[in-house]
């Protein structure tokens, strides 16, 4: 960390204060946070790497992340589109209840997962609104693939809106406004001019996006019904494996999700910096 | 291209932004539309761009050659705009920016290659810029920037270019300097232009006519020389400069000031400008007031001299004279003078100079 300068001024604290603050942040982030991320290696390996790679060879866990992956990959795109245009609606245009929009878009970071996932429960499930249509025409949604992927849409939508919606305030309607001039159509500005100028937002969004999808518990958990092999997601077999006393399982599924956490932090922070430099060229040509 | 604006009324909400507009762009000239901001000079100029819509609730049309364009797409429209505040792309190139309008043309329509290459090469040499190619907007000054969207306007060959207060984010040098070389530009191309501008000196400098507008409505439309010297109304003779203000009577050509009737109706309200005033004695039997010289600014191509009435010090006036004649009167700070216009015409509103 690089302190603000070498000379003292008045209103510096003094170094005794700065050892103890540092000290303090250093301590904490230690053992709340990676103690707990070397223990998870420790526990995978406990028993050697042999036992570590044969966790692997499980049908449920394979089946697992197998599901987390599908998961992802079809809440993932669907946050990205949804995102896309909620910004450039937010962003570029002006309309009535624009601001609830905006309030809205922030529901699920405010509402505890597991509400969500109620949520579901009391709209698609056997006693919910729709249950007994859907029970009718033979749709499952609770209990069912659906019903994880929705809860994950559900949790996830937040990010990628999030990121870009500042990043677009801040670069404004001239340039699309200067390509239409010049004979684009709405698909040309979009791709050559609007797309290359948030790209970074956008990755850095769906990165976030990306690993809350595999990561989420509680929303999943209440809609899973945790059929082993069926509809279990990464995190729901650890819980299940971890309940087995099966331990090297458990924390060997668990060291993919802390790489998956390990490589997103490393993206997030290269991305940062791009993003940053854009926001900053844009500020040199004022 | 000539374009006609017809009977236009803009409303945003309940704020009419534009209040019955007529207007009559001839081809090949340079209109100024000058105005303070919030005249709605700007919101005519993205009108005719297409940027701004005529909707239900509005009135008019905009006729591009006696076609009416309100309801026609802004790629259509023939036009080259540049944005105050440049719009370049900043993740292309000074290059790519030029070609951009040429590169997104369907395909049967759009120049190969080679032929992008060529005419982009002599857009920058028109913009000498020639050298800068591969550099990015972020690399370039102000007044770079300014001509590079000049070029990626003029690159579709547009018929008429439309530009919003282009030099409005320029130091006054190069501001200066750019508005000259457009003028010639503009000349040698004969591309029909309409200019947005706050700035009276600029449109007096560039325009072949101006268009004065205010709250949404024209006030006036001339040459340079019609809206300097035969201003239509009180708001045109104060927007394009400083103007002294003048409560009194005319009789026989000789004006009469009387601070009495300052409150009084409009007949008696004179408006002069700083450089139609004379210093003369104070005893000079034409002088229509006397005053005393309170500060005098020597630097820029006139003198600069600020008086108060003698009767009355917190009324000013301000007079503009030659170095020469500055120099021959011997006019020194606290000297008590006489003040006489130069030349005096009234107009129908009642308000004279």
């Amino acid at each position: 960390m690089k302190t603000r300068s070498n000379s003292q001024t008045s209103l510096d604290e003094s170094k005794a204060v700065q050892y103890l603050l540092i000290t303090t942040a250093v301590l904490f982030l230690g053992i709340m946070l990676v103690v707990p991320l070397i223990t998870i290696f420790v526990e995978a390996f406990r028993k050697g790497a042999e036992a570590y790679f044969t966790s692997f060879n499980d049908e449920y866990v394979l089946q697992a992340i197998k599901l987390t992956f599908i998961t992802a990959a079809i809440a993932v795109p669907l946050n990205l589109v949804f995102g896309v245009c909620a910004s450039w609606a937010i962003a570029k245009y002006s309309f009535f209840g624009k601001s609830f929009l905006i309030t809205l878009i922030d529901l699920p970071f405010a509402v505890s997962p597991v509400i969500s996932g109620f949520v579901y429960i009391l709209l698609f499930g056997a006693q919910g609104w729709f249950g007994s249509w859907l029970i009718e025409n033979d749709v499952q949604i609770i209990f069912a693939v659906p019903g994880i992927v929705l809860a994950t849409i559900f949790v996830t939508f937040p990010f990628v809106a999030r990121e870009l919606i500042p990043l677009m305030q801040e670069q404004g309607n001239d340039e699309e406004q200067a390509a239409l001039l010049l004979g684009a159509n709405g698909f040309q500005t979009f791709w050559k001019v609007t797309l290359p100028n948030i790209k970074w937002g956008l990755l850095y969004g769906v990165i976030l996006c990306n690993a809350r999808a595999m990561g989420e518990f509680g929303a999943v958990s209440v809609v899973s019904g945790h059929i082993q092999g069926v509809t279990n997601t990464m995190p729901l077999q650890v819980e299940i494996l971890y309940n087995e006393y099966n331990f090297v399982a458990a924390f060997a599924v668990s060291t993919l999700l802390a790489i998956l956490a390990l490589l997103t932090l490393v993206l997030k922070y290269i991305l940062e910096w791009k993003v940053a430099r854009e926001l900053k060229k844009l500020k040199n040509e004022e | 291209m000539k374009i006609e604006v017809k009977n236009l009324t803009k409303y945003f909400g309940k704020f009419v932004a534009l209040d019955n507009i007529n207007l009559e762009i001839i081809e090949g000239e340079l209109l100024a539309l000058l105005g303070p901001s919030g005249s709605g000079k700007t919101t005519l100029l993205r009108m005719i761009a297409g940027l701004e819509t005529v909707d239900d609730t509005d009135k008019g049309e905009i006729l591009f050659n006696n076609i009416d364009v309100s309801k026609k797409d802004i790629g259509d429209r023939d036009i080259g705009f540049v944005f105050q505040h440049y719009a370049l792309f900043k993740h292309m190139t000074v290059f790519e920016n030029i070609a951009f309008g040429l590169r997104v043309k369907p395909k049967k329509e759009r120049l190969s290659n080679e032929q992008i290459n060529k005419k982009v090469t002599k857009l920058l040499e028109l913009i000498q810029l020639d050298g800068f190619a591969n550099r990015f907007p972020w690399q370039l000054s102000g007044g770079q920037r300014q001509r590079v969207a000049l070029a990626r306007a003029l690159a579709v060959q547009p018929k008429v270019l439309l530009l919003d207060e282009p030099f409005g984010a320029l130091d006054a040098k190069v501001r200066a300097d750019l508005r000259r070389w457009l003028k010639e530009l503009q000349e040698e191309l004969g591309i029909t232009t309409v200019l947005v501008t706050h700035d009276q000196e600029e449109a007096l400098e560039v325009a072949d006519r101006i268009v004065v507008i205010s709250k949404g409505k024209i006030e006036q439309i001339g040459t340079p020389e019609e809206v300097f010297h035969n201003p239509a109304n009180e708001f045109v003779i104060n927007f394009l400069g400083n103007v002294n203000l003048f409560h009194g009577r005319e009789e026989d050509g000789r004006l009469d000031i009387d601070s009495s009737l300052e409150n009084e109706d409009n007949n008696s309200k004179f408006l002069i400008r700083p450089h139609e005033l004379e210093i003369v004695s104070v005893n000079n039997k034409d002088a229509i007031l006397q005053a005393k010289i309170r500060y005098i600014q020597l630097a820029g191509s006139q003198v600069k001299i600020e008086l108060t009435h003698l009767e009355n010090e917190t009324r000013t006036v301000l007079v503009e004279i030659s170095h020469y004649e500055f120099r021959e009167k011997n006019i020194q700070k606290g000297d008590i003078v006489g003040i006489r216009p130069r030349a005096l015409r009234t107009f129908e509103n009642g308000a004279g100079i």
